[in-house]
């Protein structure tokens, strides 16, 4: 599946394409399939997101997962700092990360 | 230290101004990315990872307390709790919002602080001798000529816009404990017949394309090193290479063009503009110098201390230094407590070290480019009481300079560039050698996620850069590097390992070191005695 993600202008937080806005987390995110060159396009007109891009990624029960590292660290937020991933109640979070 | 005039105070709040306009077009959409891009960068904001990074600027590493208070505040008002110091002895954020940056300018420059030129092809922060003012070993304080370097560099409107970014460094001692001659510019000032003056080093760095930077002149005498280093300056922004990225540092064009041809413009271009004024009045001069005078130590402060505290007694052998005046000391806070992040330091901790320095440290600090705090003179009356309190704290790691002591990029949990996690496997490895680290002896170790070698990978005894291998993590190792005095480039050992494999690795490299070591030989000199082969087999079998 094709992700659509950025940085959210105001912000900087990592957002995601949901079909017809963005969202912080990575589980709301939608397969832009062939589209996401034109909705990217998009995007960037309305200016609402920093440096969209698209990125590859595989469905899995728990939602989308990117297949780079930086990608998932960019949806999790830092390894070493898991206080301040979006999943700081979860323990085991960065292990979906590696 | 230096205290602001009211040109230079008008200059930075303009600067707010004008960045606070800046950023409200971005808001409303009147300024593109492509447009705000460069005029964040000049301002020292990126976008990271996770937000937008800033990137403060601790001009040659050194603060007072009030500044450092500061720097807790923003921490805690603006960003997440902490802040991370780095090896251009700068502070970084990572969590900022755009919307907050101009405030969090303007509060920085309440306080004479401020994030110019903390980015962008221009003359970055000058870095110097953490030790400077304090050390017995310089001809001088460096600090007077590393502020009129801040002054000659800032704005300046033909090195606005270099081929690429550019750094300089400045000491006065031989002993290198700034990387000087890992620098575009390094200098080194220097005592000739009384009279002071440097020796100019160009063409250092590390990146994709380390070098060792050239000596271009021997002695440049001290009322003439603005116009020389404007006329090094002019050389390369002639002649360096603007059509390819990767090849548009000075230490390419030297390498190049050669040194010898690049001294031979640069003494021509030195002719013709050495009696333009360029060099500062002998008045300015003395103005900026005074401003450094030494605090008014206590002639009659003891010169023994109470070791009987063994934990104190260990950390005053590997973290403390010799001070010129007796009965002073200079303490260095290990930001790499193990298991760590180096070169964080949470707003308490930031805000407990500006106190120590209020009350026991002439309301002085500096950021090393080890990423650790220095108090440059404290009383060694004093330092069972700093110590008491920095260990309550979670900062009196005894580890100076030990493989503990690691210098990490950011890495691939925050940097936008990185192909791997750098903090990680420092924490690993300081967990790994917490046991033995004393054993060891001075052992550097630099790592950095990628190949622009933010970590200072090339210059560590041990060096590990992480790469991208077929989108998994991979760490090379590389041995033989320093940044001091006895500068080298470190060699790659072989193929490289995945992050416990790293790990695994340096212990069998160190293990080696045991076992070769002569008499009281630190791991780089017996790596220089019998070379790569033995910790190879080590290594590989």
């Amino acid at each position: 599946m094709k992700l659509l993600t950025g940085n959210d202008l105001a912000t900087g937080d990592v957002v995601w394409w949901t079909g017809g806005d963005w969202s912080r987390h990575i589980e709301d995110a939608v397969d832009v399939g062939g589209q996401g060159e034109a909705i990217l396009r998009a995007e960037e007109g309305a200016r609402r997101v920093n440096v969209p891009y698209l990125i590859d990624a595989e469905a899995t029960e728990q939602g989308p997962r990117p297949a780079h590292i930086k990608d998932r660290i960019r949806a999790l937020g830092p390894t070493v700092r898991p206080d301040l991933t979006l999943k700081p109640a979860d323990a085991d979070a960065g292990a979906w990360v590696i | 230290m230096y205290r602001y005039d009211e040109y230079d105070q008008s200059i930075v709040d303009a600067r707010v101004e004008e960045f606070r306009d800046q950023v409200e077009r971005r808001l409303s959409g009147a300024l593109t990315e492509d447009q705000f891009k460069p005029l964040r960068l000049m301002n020292g904001l990126y976008l990271q990872l996770h937000a937008y990074m800033l990137r403060v600027a601790v001009p040659y590493g050194t603060l007072d307390s009030r500044q450092m208070r500061m720097l807790g505040h923003i921490a805690r008002k603006y960003d997440r709790g902490y802040g991370h110091f780095t090896t251009r002895q700068n502070i970084q954020y990572n969590w900022i919002k755009l919307a907050d940056a101009p405030d969090i300018l303007a509060e920085l420059a309440t306080v004479q602080m401020h994030a110019i030129q903390t980015s962008g092809n221009c003359i970055r922060n000058i870095s110097s001798d953490q030790f400077a003012g304090a050390a017995a070993d310089e001809v001088a304080d460096p600090r007077p000529w590393a502020e009129l370097l801040r002054q000659w560099s800032t704005f300046h409107p033909e090195f606005t816009y270099l081929p690429r970014k550019f750094k300089i460094a400045v000491i006065a001692a031989d002993e290198d404990r700034a990387a000087m001659r890992l620098h575009d510019i390094g200098i080194q000032l220097l005592e000739r017949d009384g009279v002071l003056g440097a020796k100019i080093f160009v063409g250092g760095g590390m990146g994709r394309t380390p070098m060792i930077a050239h000596e271009v002149k021997d002695f440049i005498t001290a009322d003439h090193l603005m116009s020389y280093l404007e006329a090094c300056l002019r050389v390369y922004n002639r002649y360096g290479r603007r059509d390819n990225i990767y090849k548009a540092r000075i230490k390419i064009l030297l390498h190049e063009i050669g040194v010898d041809a690049y001294r031979e413009q640069v003494e021509a271009e030195f002719a013709a503009i050495r009696d333009l004024g360029i060099d500062p009045p002998v008045a300015e001069l003395a103005r900026i110098t005074a401003m450094f005078a030494g605090p008014d130590f206590a002639s009659d402060a003891p010169d023994t201390i109470d070791r009987s505290d063994p934990d104190f007694a260990v950390w005053l052998d590997q973290n403390v230094a010799a001070h010129k005046q007796p009965g002073h000391a200079i303490v260095t806070i290990s930001l790499k407590p193990i298991g760590g992040i180096p070169g964080d330091a949470s707003a308490d901790q930031i805000d407990l070290m500006a106190d120590l320095a209020e009350r026991y440290g002439h309301d002085e600090l500096r950021v090393t480019h080890a990423q650790n705090i220095v108090l440059p003179h404290v009383r060694k009356a004093d330092l069972y009481a700093i110590w008491t309190a920095l260990r309550d704290a979670g900062l009196a790691e005894a580890n100076l300079d030990l493989i503990s002591d690691i210098i990490a990029c950011p890495g691939l949990d925050y940097c936008s560039l990185a192909n791997a996690r750098s903090i990680p496997l420092a924490q690993k490895i300081g967990e790994r050698f917490a046991g033995r680290q004393r054993e060891l002896g001075e052992l550097k170790l630099k790592i950095s996620g990628c190949i622009n070698a933010c970590g200072h990978h090339h210059a560590g005894h041990i060096g590990i850069l992480g790469v991208d291998k077929k989108g998994t993590e991979n760490y090379q190792l590389l041995l033989g590097g320093s940044g001091a005095e006895d500068v080298s480039l470190g060699k790659i050992t072989g193929p490289g390992f995945d992050e416990d494999g790293v790990v695994d690795a340096i212990e069998r490299v160190t293990d080696r070191y045991v076992e070769l070591r002569e008499g009281g030989e630190r791991f780089l000199d017996t790596y220089r005695r019998v070379g790569m082969q033995p910790f190879k087999e080590a290594i590989y079998g």
